[in-house]
């Protein structure tokens, strides 16, 4: 019998939970579908791919549809033709990236010689890294260099990162820095 | 990777060199232990005993930095006993190319070389001694018999002559035997019909030599006829989960999108940039792929600029700053420069440069001489606190710090490309937690408001002004609307053979885009990914094609246009047909090509009765000369690899080159806060053992994703040292202790753990050490700020072509807390 994993999920939620699945070439325990169909019942379902390493890994994320709409469960998606259900430890506790209390979720500011953080705004962040991105590179900004040759950039701002962001972020963030005229642009690939 | 995950299923003999796949790539394993089930043989070489070792049929140790001896003693073993593809090595790569008579190799040095008198770089060549010679029509003269003393393939015969197992062993400690056990299970590969294929990572790039590790295998596979068959291939396995799509879109200083050349200051006029970075071939069989770079080009300008970029000022090409033509602008640069004080403002955008950058304590230096600092990241990290950090003094610390707190993966849309190449879209799950925002929106929100300061002038606000910038739906960033701009547009109606393509359209494949500006395309490579047809990156169709060999053709997309194995035109002999019939990647039906998508529709090679087809191509179209490069003459370091010691090395002379003991032309930093324990002659007798870097399952690079979480952290939780035994004994160290390690740059303390993964090397006539750190640790978490990271070890040094530091191989000291 051919099947796909949703297709295994409808099937198994059809039948009633404990009964052996008979022609899956398995049986579920009363617990695990039981749990199988809270996340169906109560939970969203999007589909991922693992952020660590390049293998490119799937996985299938349910999302509490009811109260704080937090992250049930991530498991490895047997449809997915390379890992085909498969997760290393580190993707095997994706969930615990994003459900985790040492997150960072607000933006902070740390003053000149001061010995502490302060939490802020996201508004007045933008406007004070605005504010200096504009003062550095109006002070900094070189239309010619040594030779006089048109080269419109600052030598004043730097930037890594970042392989950790999606293609279209990594699109759009350079076009930013270029269009502020940043000549020093790296990333995670150069090391 | 030229090839993908599944198809290392198709192989007949896997090397895993320069990396430790089982642990670091681990559902790899999926298919590297399928293919052994399946008859392959699994050889890897690595200086420890690795989790990929365990299952390996053949394991042989190596010192680390010594990759190019090893793998130059196997071309010299293909050559010596005619192991090679001959047709293959003839017709698809320049080993029939005749060289100019100026080139030479002597006392460890090409021809051209020349010292400068300052910079981070002791000297260079002139590589015109290099070139080819050329007929009366500007073609490379070619021997297709590869006997004329000045061809390649006897160059190469030559050069590699010297790598004889006994010296390749006394450099190396791999004993002889192994490395001929290893030498004679990969070169039956060669045979038609077999494939090879490499696994490595950052145990080749992160090398003064890490270019030429890599030039070194390729030479291999190219000999052996393993690029473009399934189950070949070079197959660099990228550690992060985007880091190919990344640099497709050029967050690095030395390329803009899709791999076009960052412009120079002596390209003054978009005409002058095109003149100089368009290659030109005189040879009507050579498709000469970039010569179409004019149409990257102006596509990618009417992306930046959108309606802005016309005709009458150059698409914008001035408005985007240009580099200094020779200078570096990379990576080690770039904090060697901030060290100086060059820079007032830095962002550190997802990334941890104060672990995980060579040399990582003069970086955390560096960064309290910038005024300002934007770090966006999931966690509080030792990049954005450094002020706080091991060492540090808030009080003396002027740097501002913006620390802006950026959302997980699950919780956004977008895409992401693996090291396959396969381009897979990601959907979002709940919500950003707190306060977090994607980087998407931080971008687009933090420009806006740049934009609107420029209202009122500026330096130079053309640039910014003019940026075309509404990837927002509903006041947030749309992930659709950048996929589509980086696919490409029509900006008018456009007829092309006949069909009428209106304006508005998304272009259906690069082969559409014009120079004219009635396309766009923000990454020519990408144009195919999302088209009238849809999202092709969102595809999920599980059916293989015909051919059987796992390229799923309907799930996700790859670039160039959903081409699963890239160079395939050379898996085929010259009249179309599969060297491997059973593994067939593409084949020609008389008529048409059948299987992967091919490179280029070209017909076959030669016409089925023999004789050549003037309508083919060669199959190595992104060549200027449509030949792979045995012979590399743009290299700075050389065209063919050779064995250079690392700067910091526990043998007192190059065995292999006694006047050279490492790379001539990598770059070595000399601030204060670059001490290395470099001599020519003799060693540094403080550090005598060899010191290396790697990964674990548990952690992920510099650990900061990994580390604040609970499961993740009790399973690794400290930084440990692997030594040997023998080591240890020497050292008295117990298993547990710990111990400190020290170079010229650090010290960092860590537990010992005493394997016997680590066993002595006999080099030359001594006994030498080797110990390995992982490096994913740092002070910020665990919380109690008791560990720390492995770069605070590493030289500051890297790589001749592309600055990679050489964190793989430096020299160390290892002792009792």
């Amino acid at each position: 019998m051919n099947v796909t994993r949703r297709e295994f999920v409808q099937i198994t939620g059809a039948t009633a939970a404990g009964l052996a699945v008979s022609g899956l070439g398995f049986g579920l325990s009363p617990v695990k579908s039981h749990a199988q169909m809270l996340k169906t019942k109560y939970g969203k379902e999007t589909t991922t791919v693992c952020c660590y390493c390049a293998v490119g890994c799937g996985a299938i994320v349910h999302t509490s549809k009811k109260g704080d709409g937090r992250l049930l469960n991530i498991e490895g998606d047997p449809d997915h033709v390379i890992n085909r259900g498969a997760l290393c430890a580190k993707g095997a506790s994706l969930l615990q990236l994003c459900e985790n209390q040492n997150r960072l979720l607000e933006p902070m500011y740390r003053a000149p010689y001061s010995h502490e953080w302060k939490q802020v705004s996201w508004e007045w962040s933008y406007e004070q890294i605005a504010k200096r991105v504009k003062e550095t590179r109006d002070a900094s900004f070189q239309h010619k260099n040594e030779k006089g040759q048109i080269v419109n950039r600052t030598m004043g701002i730097a930037s890594v990162g970042s392989a950790a962001m999606d293609n279209e972020e990594c699109w759009v963030y350079q076009a930013m820095v270029r269009a502020l005229g940043l000549v020093y642009v790296e990333h995670q690939a150069r090391i | 990777m030229t090839n993908h995950w599944i198809d290392i299923v198709n192989s007949d003999c896997i090397l895993i060199m320069g990396s430790n796949a089982a642990s670091n790539h681990p559902i790899s394993f999926k298919y590297v232990t399928e293919a052994q089930r399946r008859g392959a043989t699994l050889i890897s070489v690595d200086p420890r005993y690795t989790q990929s070792s365990s299952k390996a049929d053949i394991y042989a140790p190596l010192r680390s930095g010594t990759d190019i001896a090893f793998l130059g003693g196997m071309v010299k073993y293909i050559m010596d006993n005619k192991l090679y593809n001959e047709v293959y090595a003839a017709n698809y790569t320049n080993a029939c190319f005749l060289v100019s008579k100026e080139f030479k190799f002597k006392d460890g040095l090409f021809s051209g070389y020349s010292t400068l008198p300052e910079g981070h770089v002791k000297g260079k060549y002139d590589k015109s001694q290099w070139a080819f010679q050329m007929d009366e029509n500007g073609v490379p003269k070619k021997d297709l018999t590869l006997k004329d003393s000045h061809c390649v393939f006897q160059l190469l015969k030559k050069h590699y002559s010297r790598y004889s197992t006994k010296i390749v062993s006394k450099i190396t400690g791999t004993p002889e035997d192994l490395l001929e056990k290893v030498y004679k299970a990969y070169s039956a590969t060669g045979a038609t019909g077999k494939a090879g294929t490499s696994m490595y990572a950052m145990g080749w790039t992160q090398h003064t030599v890490g270019v030429q590790n890599i030039r070194c295998m390729a030479i291999i596979q190219l000999l052996l006829g393993n690029m473009g068959v399934a189950g070949g291939g070079i197959n660099a396995l990228r550690g992060e989960s985007n880091v190919q799509g990344s640099t497709d879109h050029a967050l690095l200083w030395h390329i803009w999108p899709g791999y076009l050349k960052t412009p120079r200051a002596s390209n003054d006029s978009l005409a002058s940039y095109l003149k100089k970075w368009t290659p030109k071939s005189n040879d009507p069989l050579s498709a000469n792929w970039w010569q179409n770079t004019p149409k990257y080009m102006v596509s990618l300008l009417k992306s930046y600029f959108g309606d802005n970029a016309v005709l009458a000022n150059d698409f914008g090409y001035n408005w985007m700053p240009k580099v200094d033509d020779d200078k570096d602008y990379s990576w080690m640069t770039l904090f060697d420069e901030m060290f100086k004080g060059a820079f007032k403002g830095f962002f550190a955008w997802g990334q941890n440069p104060a672990c995980s950058s060579s040399n990582a304590n003069k970086v955390r230096r560096a960064m309290a001489n910038v005024d300002w600092m934007v770090n966006v990241n999931i966690f509080d990290n030792e990049t954005g606190s450094f002020w706080h950090g091991p060492g540090m003094n808030p009080s003396t610390i002027k740097t501002e710090v913006f620390m802006l707190p950026c959302c997980v993966s699950v919780e956004k849309e977008g895409s992401i490309i693996n090291s396959g190449r396969w381009m897979q879209w990601r959907y979002a799950g709940p919500k950003t937690l707190g306060n977090c925002k994607s980087d998407g929106d931080i971008i687009l929100e933090l420009m806006d408001k740049i934009k609107e300061l420029y209202h009122e002038g500026g330096a130079f606000p053309e640039p910014i002004m003019n940026l075309k910038w509404d990837y927002m739906t509903d006041g947030l960033y749309d992930p659709h609307k950048v996929a589509k701009e980086i696919n490409g547009y029509f900006q008018r109606d456009v007829t092309i053979n006949n069909k009428l393509y209106k304006k508005g359209t998304l272009v259906p494949s690069f082969a559409f885009l014009q120079d004219d500006g009635s396309t766009s395309s923000a990454n020519w490579l990408y144009c195919n990914s999302y088209t009238e047809k849809g999202n092709m990156s969102a595809r999920k169709g599980t059916q293989d094609a015909p051919n059987n060999i796992g390229l799923y053709p309907e799930f996700a997309w790859t670039w160039p246009v959903n081409r699963r194995i890239i160079y395939n035109r050379a898996s085929v002999d010259l009249s179309g047909q599969p060297w491997d019939k059973e593994h067939w990647v593409i084949k020609w039906d008389g008529s048409k090509w059948l299987g992967d998508v091919p490179d280029g529709g070209w017909p076959p090679m030669q016409n089925a009765d023999g004789t050549p087809n003037p309508k083919s191509r060669y199959p190595f179209i992104m060549h200027k000369h449509g030949y792979a490069q045995i012979f590399g003459p743009s290299l700075n370091d050389g065209p063919f690899p050779e064995h250079y010691e690392p700067l910091e090395c526990p043998v007192e002379a190059n065995y292999m080159n006694p006047k050279q003991k490492m790379s001539p032309v990598a770059p070595v930093y000399g601030t204060e806060a670059d001490p290395h324990s470099y001599r020519e002659g003799v060693c540094d007798p403080r550090y005598p053992i060899v010191g290396t870097t790697y990964r674990v399952v548990e952690h992920w690079q510099t650990g900061l994703m990994t580390r604040p979480q609970p499961w993740l952290l009790e399973l690794q939780p400290q930084v440990f040292v692997e030594m040997s035994e023998e080591l240890a004994q020497l050292k008295g160290i117990d298993n547990g202790e710990r111990v400190m390690v020290s170079t010229p740059r650090g010290t960092l303390e860590c537990t010992a753990i005493v394997t016997k993964r680590f066993k002595p090397f006999k080099i030359g006539n001594n006994i030498v050490h080797e110990v390995g750190v992982p490096w994913h640790f740092g002070w910020r978490w665990p919380e109690n700020g008791s560990e720390d990271s492995a770069n605070l070890l590493t030289p500051p040094t890297g790589d001749a072509n592309t600055r990679i530091p050489e964190t793989k191989a430096f020299m160390c000291n290892v002792s009792k807390k």
